[in-house]
């Protein structure tokens, strides 16, 4: 069953095609790779799915538990409570606040007390309040972050800090989980922790997941499908496997054979 | 219901009426002269405001220097309502008059320009503040530069105290909320905030709105204690000073702007002796309170009543403490 369609989009940037017609679906329950060389176009797809960019045109379907909707033009924060979540190429944690903090305030959809309750603090706000901090701590036991959780998001090692955006993203409650370099600084022991852990949330939070990577190996290892992008087209895409061969695609890497040499 | 008999609460409580009667049983025996209840008007008013501007600029990280803008239209909305009203109710509309009035411009106002970000947004607040001084100025029934007078005075101790105890509250029950961690995500990263599913225009004009609301009590009380008023006195440099308190208690700290009011306003008062250093002097104690502590005297730390007296030396230690692992 088709989670997510897109067909041609396209973004431009003035005169710069960042995408051009680009056409991505997505089953449910698959885990599949956006690949591509530097400057590709990756990003600028995943800012295109969650509504950060409006595309220039082109049209992206998200079946939900509602129907199908239609995500063009809305905004970041309703994409979110459809239910799709992202992770950030460079880290964007809210730093000066604690760990717990960043993953209850991607709780924030969740809450029904309205302002009036707030300020009064009725009964309903300390429920609710005692409620999310629980669900925030099983999430965080998940991904072994409850020990740090009074702990400011900045003092973080880089491979928790990565990990904790991963349950942030969590906490809102996605169908669909956009991966935007989960791997990248890790070393190859955390590389590896982080392939089991993708791999096992995808079961757990019964999750549709793209990901964007360079770390080949854990692309090849746990991607069921591959899509290849350069200068902002999709130039291949089927399984690891036959991607590795792609003619198009090692042109794309490597650069074209020079016949005469 | 049980959860709030806890003894964090009941000092809190019992903090808050200590202070209250403390201060009363200074004023009823005369050692606090009406010299000195003036500046203390001033601290319970610059609190108000500064504790609007905190959750504006502070927690939500909107800069904003427009909020006299605020403080006038409830200052002259309470201040024509209590004129041409009769008996001490018409107090109380004022005030409601006045903060609602408030409200519904900074709503106004705030739908438009919070699309705008740091400096910008900072000029736009400014020029619309001074849109409204220059209303003020030139409509007829705000009485032009003469200002209004004779506006009935019901604003006591006893107001001041539960309007400024009564701001702090609101504000700190908001902030540690689930809508108050929204605002501050807007701060942290507003993209990331977004993506995460907050609404960031919705905080952002909440903010806007909630601060110009507190900002027209504070004028409507403002009015009601000197029992005149007029444009000049909403200016840009009254938003400047309201500014200065945010930023010289910590951008993020209720409890740093209650201290930083407190003591500009005594600074201020005591520096009344000197007329013609009073402002080189004022002006070098800023600076020299920003060198040494540069993200304002409380950075973003809080002080609790019901954590009191073992938290007393808490904010400086925490502090070193964090600039040790920095």
């Amino acid at each position: 069953m088709e989670i997510l369609s897109v067909k041609n989009l396209t973004k431009s940037f003035g005169g710069l095609m960042a995408v051009s017609n680009a056409n991505i679906v997505l089953n449910k329950g698959e885990l599949v790779g956006l690949i591509g060389p530097n400057g590709a176009g990756k990003t600028t797809v995943f800012n295109l799915l969650t509504g950060v960019y409006v595309p220039s045109s082109g049209s992206v379907e998200f079946s939900t538990a509602k129907g199908v909707k239609k995500l063009n033009g809305l905004k970041p924060y309703a994409i979110t409570r459809l239910g799709m979540a992202r992770t950030f190429q460079n880290i964007r944690l809210f730093k000066d606040l604690t760990v717990l903090d960043n993953v209850r305030i991607a709780m924030h959809s969740n809450i029904r007390y309205g302002l009036m309750t707030t300020f009064l603090r009725l009964p309903s706000f300390f429920r609710e309040e005692m409620e999310t901090v629980q669900k925030a701590e099983r999430l965080l036991e998940i991904f072994n972050l409850n020990s740090k959780k009074a702990e400011l998001a900045k003092n973080l090692p880089y491979g928790e800090q990565r990990r904790l955006e991963i349950a942030r993203a969590l906490a809102t409650n996605p169908s669909i989980l956009l991966l935007d370099e989960p791997a990248a600084g890790m070393n190859p022991n955390e590389t590896a922790e982080l392939t089991d852990l993708i791999q096992w949330i995808r079961k757990e939070f019964d999750l549709t997941i793209l990901l964007i990577e360079h770390d080949m190996s854990l692309v090849m290892k746990i991607c069921e499908r591959l899509y290849v992008l350069d200068y902002g087209t999709v130039i291949a895409e089927g399984k690891p496997e036959e991607i590795k061969i792609n003619k198009r695609v090692i042109e794309a890497y490597l650069g074209e054979e020079v016949l005469d040499a | 219901m049980k959860n709030l008999l806890t003894p964090k609460n009941i000092k809190t409580v019992v903090g808050i009426v200590a202070i209250y009667g403390i201060i009363q049983l200074l004023i009823s025996t005369n050692i606090l002269s009406d010299y000195y209840q003036v500046t203390l008007a001033m601290i319970c008013i610059n609190i108000i405001l500064a504790v609007g501007l905190n959750l504006i600029t502070g927690f939500t990280g909107q800069f904003s220097l427009g909020h006299a803008g605020f403080m006038s239209i409830g200052a002259y909305t309470s201040a024509l309502i209590t004129i041409n009203m009769t008996g001490e109710y018409s107090f109380y509309v004022g005030i409601l008059g006045g903060a609602g009035l408030a409200a519904v411009v900074g709503f106004i106002i705030g739908m438009p320009t919070l699309r705008l970000k740091g400096d910008y947004l900072a000029i736009a607040t400014l020029g619309m503040a001074e849109i409204i001084r220059i209303m003020m100025l030139n409509l007829d029934f705000t009485g032009g530069a003469a200002g209004l007078s004779g506006i009935p005075q019901y604003t006591n101790w006893l107001w001041l105290f539960v309007f400024s105890a009564g701001t702090v509250l609101v504000t700190r029950n908001f902030i540690n909320s689930s809508h108050g961690r929204a605002c501050i995500s807007i701060r942290e990263d507003e993209i990331a905030s977004e993506a995460m599913g907050v609404n960031t225009t919705k905080y952002k004009v909440l903010a806007f709105v909630i601060g110009a609301f507190f900002a027209g009590i504070a004028g409507a009380l403002y009015s009601s204690y000197f029992y005149f008023i007029k444009p000049d006195l909403f200016g840009f440099l009254k938003s400047i000073d309201i500014l200065v308190i945010v930023v010289l208690g910590g951008m993020g700290s209720l409890t740093g702007s209650i201290l930083a009011a407190i003591l500009l306003a005594i600074i201020s008062t005591y520096l009344q002796s000197f007329p013609e250093l009073r402002m080189v002097i004022y002006s070098l104690l800023l600076v020299i309170i920003m060198i040494f502590r540069p993200k304002g005297l409380m950075g973003s730390k809080e002080f609790s009543l019901g954590g009191f007296p073992g938290n007393l030396s808490l904010p400086w230690k925490k502090s070193a403490k964090v600039k040790d692992e920095g």
